[in-house]
């Protein structure tokens, strides 16, 4: 079982600090692998420019794949303004075949729609993707949008941050999501490392996906860019939370009702039974199985936590106005948050969605049972 | 005693040892009560008096002779229009346990034979193949165990309804829905469907049963079966209750009974469950229904507007289309519209290699709601046995492909396909249905095996019984005769489709647990589903362990 932790504060903090957090929750994963996505970053040495920069986040294996990506970034008419180099300790990482692990910032392409640029970037981020698994797997390519970075990385998480330095305060992020162990359920691989993201939404999980062929299937025939890879049977909580968001407009309240959808008889007695029964209905394909307490983030810095309909896995949040965590034991959001009162933690049920807005002010515990937010459903 | 030239034999006398099934009867059990001789539907065997010469060997008298012992005995009938179909009812009914068929090993001469009176052999029944099917074989490998735990199925919750009708890709439903437009109709329920088997062809009083069952089923257990009427329509007063929201009601190339279900439609007080439209039939594909003559009664031929015992063979397509375009466009919209649109409607083909092209088809007509492919495996009350034998096409790779197709346009289960042909032959009636439903199905229809399971159809694969076609079921199940019928208790038929039901619900339980699935029914989830055959592996597209 995986170990999942997630900070989000209004003051930058250093990525470190959840990786100490993970280490409270340290019998929960094999130390087989890490995933760090931050959002809201500062970098010591450069003062980065959210609305008018992105970040590209990867792994360069050799010296020619770096190039070649310098190349073809230059190509295709991106500018680097700043490239953050990570001192590297080798002898904390397993693994050898790391010429350069890649944080770069570009400036945001000009005259395009922020659809236009959203699907730029997402093509750029699969096209980078693609031409590293040309040759050879030379290539990891994370992420690529304004504000996120991302590493991955096989080992032991807090090992793994100090071989890349994350200690020394030159990176600080808003939020911080954290996963440790690789993925066990399909073959061990980089891009199957949680958290996984897709167009500046990110989602990690614990547990396994049961019903993750046919879901696989499903998004897969929609043949919408980017709904490919699913190296992890978890990949796709992500892209269904891009699917709802994104492409059906729903608000995040929705996600819960997709994923995990009420009962009929609960539905008969909901106020908007029928619009959810005819979701439910629509979407029945994306109804997840197993257990899994899924966690994730939206570019405004919301943070969500919502559970499998079982509530088989544990997550509990808790935090202080100002500074939240979510951790699949209430260790690590003791670790991440000491100051705040635990006993208003909540540890969420079946029908709950758990959302911290960007503002950060309290928690919003959104109950399936609740009247939707929506006009349409009424 | 006869001579042997005054025993006449014609090219197709047969003796016993050349029937399928031998008659043993044990005279020093027998007590002649003449039950076994009353109850046996095809008359196989028959009292008779026999005289028996026994040689007087007195010694000491000087003449000689015979005395003559007479005595009542059973005979079999070698005749092939009278001869034993195995269905055992001599034997169920002897109070002395002296009588019962056996199967004949040896090759069935009788088989040569079966075209009596210039006719080709029709009986009812499924393809007598025995053995495991595919389907038998496939099983379900993945369990869940450590990262994924395996559920309880005793305690934990478990949603193992399907969806009946067209579902909207989801865009679009958000769309109508904004936008108040015709969302087309769905029903949930039970994955398992009592399959078309038409009041005509079943007895009133199994009808009755079933009927009875599966308002049980759905009012006190909570199971949402449904059944299908089959080709014949529907009796009048069940059109106007409120059972018929169980109901799917068929209409086939005959148009059996649709003027009364037509007329119905004012005085309904609930729509029913969907309709089927019947393009073709496993057990028969392409061809048409068939009622024979023997069951056509005095109340079967005023439901259906016809005259009492003439045969009612259906023609094989529907006479006034000339493609499937066409019956799409015609009949599905047709019957959507006849109800104001609030009910599915949907076709019913059998497996072929052109599935895949009427699913296409329907898939771009918005007012079809699902398909239902019959395999080869289906059972049917009459057909040519050549038609059950050697037409058509195995259910399994059939549905596979047609998901799979649907999987490729990202379409899946928009047109939700349902499957029927041989699900629970051999008795692994969840086995086999929980299999379909992995390849892709959204749920199974069960015919025989609810004959069998709810009403004691003692029919096999060995080729037992297999009357159903001429009304001499002996167990009343598909007789028109009062005097067969009155052997089937309504009552205790629904007993056993409530008891069935919730056994099949149990079962899919044990099967969706340890795959870790309670949320939703496992439709097309083909990684839980091995085989140890390489080429059905390969061909399904599932995994092969051995």
């Amino acid at each position: 079982m995986c170990r999942l932790a997630l900070k989000t504060a209004d003051t930058p903090f250093s990525p470190y600090e959840v990786l100490t957090g993970m280490e409270a929750m340290q019998e929960g994963y094999d130390g087989s692998g890490l995933g760090l996505l931050l959002r809201g970053v500062s970098f010591e040495d450069y003062k980065y420019k959210k609305d008018e920069q992105i970040i590209l986040s990867g792994i360069a294996h050799t010296e020619a794949a770096f190039k070649r990506l310098q190349r073809l970034m230059e190509e295709r008419g991106f500018e680097q303004d700043y490239d953050h180099r990570f001192k590297v300790d080798s002898s904390q990482i397993d693994t050898s075949d790391r010429y350069q692990y890649i944080v770069r910032v570009y400036k945001k392409p000009e005259g395009l729609t922020e659809k236009e640029l959203e699907d730029r970037l997402m093509q750029t981020r699969l096209f980078l993707r693609k031409n590293g698994e040309e040759h050879g797997n030379d290539l990891t390519i994370f992420s690529f949008w304004s504000d996120v970075v991302t590493i991955k990385e096989v080992g032991w998480p807090l090992q793994v941050g100090d071989g890349l330095g994350l200690n020394d305060e030159r990176i600080k992020a808003r939020v911080v999501m954290a996963q440790g162990r690789q993925n066990t359920n399909y073959g061990i691989n980089l891009y199957a490392c949680h958290p996984f993201f897709i167009q500046g939404i990110a989602t990690m999980t614990n547990g396994e996906n049961t019903a993750f062929v046919p879901i696989k299937e499903w998004l897969e025939g929609k043949k919408i860019p980017g709904y490919m890879g699913y190296q992890s049977d978890s990949e796709v909580f992500a892209h269904i939370l891009h699917y709802v968001t994104k492409r059906l407009n729903l608000p995040l309240a929705a996600y819960k009702h997709v994923i995990t959808p009420l009962k009929t008889e609960e539905l008969n007695a909901h106020p908007q039974g029928d619009f959810l029964k005819g979701l439910r209905t629509a979407c029945r394909r994306l109804i997840i199985d197993g257990p899994n307490a899924i966690i994730g983030t939206l570019p405004d810095e919301t943070c969500m936590l919502v559970m499998d309909q079982k509530k088989m896995r544990p997550a509990t949040v808790g935090g202080r106005p100002g500074a939240w965590a979510i951790a699949s034991e209430m260790c690590g959001v003791e670790a991440l948050v000491p100051d705040r009162d635990p006993a208003l933690d909540f540890q969420p049920m079946r029908e709950h969605t758990v959302i911290i807005p960007p503002e950060r002010k309290e928690l919003q515990i959104w109950s399936q049972f609740d009247q939707f937010t929506l006009s349409q459903a009424a | 005693m006869v001579s042997v030239r005054s025993v006449y034999t014609q090219p197709s006398s047969l003796t016993y040892s050349d029937l399928p099934w031998i008659i043993e009867h044990r005279e020093d059990r027998c007590t002649l009560c003449g039950q076994c001789t009353a109850v046996c539907p095809k008359q196989a065997i028959y009292l008779t008096y026999r005289r028996q010469r026994v040689p007087k060997l007195d010694i000491l008298k000087k003449k000689r002779g015979n005395e003559y012992r007479h005595f009542v005995g059973i005979r079999q009938n070698t005749e092939v229009d009278k001869m034993c179909i195995g269905c055992g009812m001599c034997s169920s009914v002897c109070p002395n346990e002296a009588i019962g068929p056996v199967p004949n090993p040896n090759e069935h001469r009788s088989k040569f034979h079966m075209d009596q009176k210039g006719d080709s052999w029709k009986r009812g029944g499924r393809r007598n193949l025995s053995g495991r099917t595919v389907l038998d074989r496939l099983s379900f490998g993945r369990i869940s165990m450590l990262t994924d735990p395996a559920l309880d199925a005793g305690r934990h919750e478990f949603n193992a309804n399907t969806i009946l009708g067209r579902v909207l890709p989801p865009e679009e439903y958000i769309r109508r829905q904004a936008a108040g437009e015709w969302i087309p109709p769905t029903r949930e329920i039970f994955p398992f469907v009592i399959g078309s088997m038409s009041f005509g062809g079943l007895s009133p009083n199994m009808w009755l049963g079933l009927l009875q069952g599966v308002a049980y089923c759905n009012e006190v257990l909570g199971i949402p079966v449904v059944m299908a009427t089959g080709e014949g329509g529907c009796p009048p007063w069940v059109l106007k209750s409120p059972f018929l929201k169980y109901i799917i009601l068929q209409i086939a190339s005959g148009y059996f009974g649709w003027d009364e279900i037509i007329r119905a439609i004012p005085e309904m007080q609930c729509d029913p469950a969907a309709i089927e439209i019947k393009y073709g039939q496993g057990a028969k594909p392409g061809d048409g229904g068939l009622l024979m003559w023997f069951k056509v009664s005095k109340l079967i031929a005023r439901l259906r507007g016809v005259p009492e015992g003439v045969d009612l063979p259906s023609p094989p397509v529907h006479q006034t289309l000339y493609s499937i375009e066409e019956s799409v466009m015609k009949m599905i919209q047709t019957m959507s519209m006849a109800f104001n649109f609030r009910v599915p409607v949907y076709p019913k083909i059998s497996g072929s290699t052109s599935a895949k092209s009427v699913l296409n088809n329907l898939v771009r007509n918005p007012y079809a709601s699902g398909m239902l492919i019959d395999g080869i495996d289906g059972g049917t009350g009459a057909a040519y046995n050549v038609s059950m034998d050697a037409t058509g096409y195995p259910i399994a790779s059939n549905v596979r492909e047609c998901y799979q197709d649907l999987v490729a346009q990202g379409r899946q289960n928009e047109i939700p396909i349902f499957a029927a042909g041989g699900v629970g032959k051999n008795g692994n009636v969840t086995q086999n249905g929980m299999a379909l439903i992995m390849l892709g199905a959204s749920g199974v229809h069960i015919g025989k095996y609810i004959m069998q399971a709810c009403a004691g159809c003692l029919g096999n694969e060995l080729g037992r019984c297999n009357v159903c076609n001429v009304g001499i079921c002996p167990k009343g199940i598909t007789s028109q005769n009062e005097k067969l019928y009155r052997r089937l208790d309504p009552d205790d038929v629904a007993q056993r489709v409530a008891d069935t039901f919730s056994s099949i619900k149990t079962e899919m339980k044990k099967i969706m647990a340890p795959l870790g699935r309670s949320q939703s029914l496992p439709i097309g989830m083909s990684d839980a589903l091995t085989i140890d055959d390489k080429d059905v592996a390969d061909r399904l597209g599932i995994k092969y362990a051995c």
